[in-house]
């Protein structure tokens, strides 16, 4: 009897808790459907009335909200590709390949993990605009290319070594080069972790503000993040249209967690317990 | 940790030792470390010793910047340290706190522990950007949802971000908000607890509480540990929220450190004092994660100790 209770008080702080977790999200996507008299009204309104699709109208006319997801896809197709690509091969060649200093090496390149990113921040600015990058995507690309994070590295690494060595030795003595071994067993063998990356690297595309906030200077470049954020600058008070770009914004995240959600948990218990 | 693996590559049976591969498939990464890292954090020391707004030749001036700071001149150093502090000290407590009470919750005996999980875990994957303006619409001290609730219960409402008092509190709830990444890994945590540990304090006659802080919080405290960590970092490294939602203030109450730097770096090109700012954050932040590590040994538990 003492335990019905006690899981009917945890089933009630759940549901109160999980309703205040999701009110958020339902109320921005209600307001973004509502014009702007019933979405102010008392006590709120949950059901647009009438249904409308003016705000999204309003908000692609105000800013060229189309034109900004086309940069934020160009920019996290190449960054997950990059990701992928390099942080793959540095996983494979440390772990599947025996070489001197090979543990010396991941470990200092690790350790740049737990760099507070602002430390680099002005020399990196600096050193693209210097090259004659600041205003293009290449400084929030390249960097992908370039291992595409000691983070995701590790997770690869973590992957590689429970794949066993057998397959790599029976290649080799069939006379693999290594890199048939990367691409033909090691790769198709990672498809969970490959995912798992994947989608980490789309959110963080997606979401990332800072990195377009100070390298891309021109609107015509601008990704969602910062046209969500220059939109809510500059109409202050609009909300049923500020809610509408921000469904936008959001939507896509949602979708890709929901194909994705198996493997985004695996992939966030993956790092939280094994490091 | 070693794996079957590397025993295996240890012991080097066929797979010969190979630099030039080795060197080859982590080139990139290399590269990345070398250019995007290494070299990087040497220019921004030298640099943190100059005045220079990113346009002209760097000016040496020695120990100039660091004097700026500590020489109480400038009042936005300490202000926006103190900002800083105050967020860390809330927040990262009260995230992992929080967390750990919603993963306790999830652990217990109940049915739809998916559902609940991916409900509290959909947030974290709302864009920092839409976040921030989400909130900034719910909590409008007017016409806002939140203040439009309290006043109907007749409860006292408040200005949330619009008050220097409550700017940092209120920044650290909506943080809350985005708690659940730190939530699943506590979960996944709780469900690797042997369940034979609790029966034996059943059959001593404990009751929830003897397990709870004689069983759950001391093997947790390995993954609580982690998690700080990454919150202490992640807290030092505020940026986002108070951008969009407060540009630092009231009366420069949220100006976070990194804001700070970032306005010294990018609006007013002074790229040199704001080399020293960064400098400054990562030894605080080192400072903090050594104590942490430190410490460690006084309240981590890890499995296989000699207690």
């Amino acid at each position: 009897m003492k335990k019905t209770v006690g899981n009917i008080s945890v089933y009630i702080i759940l549901c109160g808790l999980g309703i205040t977790f999701i009110l958020p999200l339902v109320w921005m996507i209600r307001s973004s459907f509502m014009d702007i008299a019933q979405i102010f009204i008392l006590p709120p309104e949950w059901i647009p009335n009438p249904f409308t699709l003016n705000n999204y109208i309003e908000a692609a006319t105000m800013a060229p909200f189309g034109l900004y997801a086309l940069n934020t896809v160009i920019i996290l197709v190449f960054g997950t590709f990059g990701t992928i690509l390099t942080a793959t091969m540095a996983a494979f060649g440390f772990s599947r390949l025996k070489w001197k200093g090979r543990d010396l090496v991941f470990s200092v390149i690790l350790s740049g993990m737990m760099l507070p990113g602002v430390v680099t921040l002005i020399p990196q600015f600096i050193g693209w605009k210097t090259l004659g990058f600041y205003n293009t995507f290449v400084p929030l690309i390249v960097p992908s290319f370039l291992g595409g994070g000691a983070f995701n590295i590790f997770l690869f690494r973590q992957f590689f070594m429970s794949i066993p060595a057998e397959l790599d030795e029976a290649a080799v003595m069939d006379g693999a080069s290594y890199a048939s071994i990367y691409s033909r067993i090691i790769l198709p063998l990672s498809k969970s972790a490959i995912v798992v990356v994947a989608i980490f690297s789309f959110m963080f595309h997606w979401n990332d503000f800072f990195n377009p906030l100070i390298y891309l200077s021109d609107d015509t470049k601008y990704t969602l993040a910062i046209g969500l954020q220059q939109l809510q600058g500059q109409y202050v008070s609009a909300w049923h249209i500020i809610m509408a770009a921000s469904t936008i914004v959001v939507l896509p995240c949602l979708v890709v967690f929901m194909f994705g959600q198996k493997y985004i948990l695996e992939g966030i218990v993956m790092t939280g317990i094994k490091s | 940790m070693t794996t079957d693996y590397e025993t295996h590559i240890k012991s080097g049976r066929r797979i010969k030792s190979d630099a030039i591969h080795g060197i080859l498939f982590t080139a990139p990464a290399i590269t990345g470390f070398i250019a995007l890292t290494l070299i990087p954090m040497i220019v921004s020391l030298f640099l943190s010793f100059t005045d220079y707004s990113g346009f002209n030749m760097p000016k040496f001036t020695g120990l100039a910047n660091y004097q700026k700071m500590f020489s109480g001149e400038d009042l936005f150093f300490y202000k926006s340290l103190k900002a800083t502090a105050y967020y860390t000290l809330l927040s990262v407590p009260a995230s992992i706190i929080f967390s750990f009470a919603i993963a306790l919750l999830l652990n217990s005996d109940i049915k739809f522990r998916a559902f609940f999980r991916t409900v509290f875990y959909i947030p974290t994957i709302v864009p920092a950007v839409a976040t921030a303006v989400i909130w900034l619409w719910i909590l409008n001290p007017d016409f806002g949802l939140v203040n439009t609730l309290l006043m109907k219960l007749g409860l006292p409402v408040s200005s949330w971000l619009f008050d220097e008092k409550s700017v940092i509190p209120t920044i650290v709830l909506i943080g809350l908000w985005g708690t659940g990444g730190t939530m699943v890994i506590f979960l996944a945590g709780l469900q690797d607890i042997p369940k034979h540990y609790y029966e034996a304090i059943d059959v001593d006659g404990g009751n929830s509480f003897h397990k709870l802080f004689n069983i759950t919080i001391p093997l947790m405290t390995p993954t609580i540990f982690f998690n700080a960590i990454m919150a202490i970092i992640g807290s030092f490294q505020i940026f986002t929220q108070a951008y969009i939602m407060t540009n630092g203030g009231p009366n420069d109450a949220s100006l976070f450190f990194v804001f700070y730097l970032y306005r010294e770096a990018f609006q007013r090109s002074n790229m040199g004092y704001a080399s020293a700012l960064a400098w400054i954050l990562f030894i605080i932040i080192v400072v903090f994660s050594a104590i942490i590590l430190k410490t460690q040994n006084k309240w981590v538990y890890y499995e296989g100790e000699k207690a």
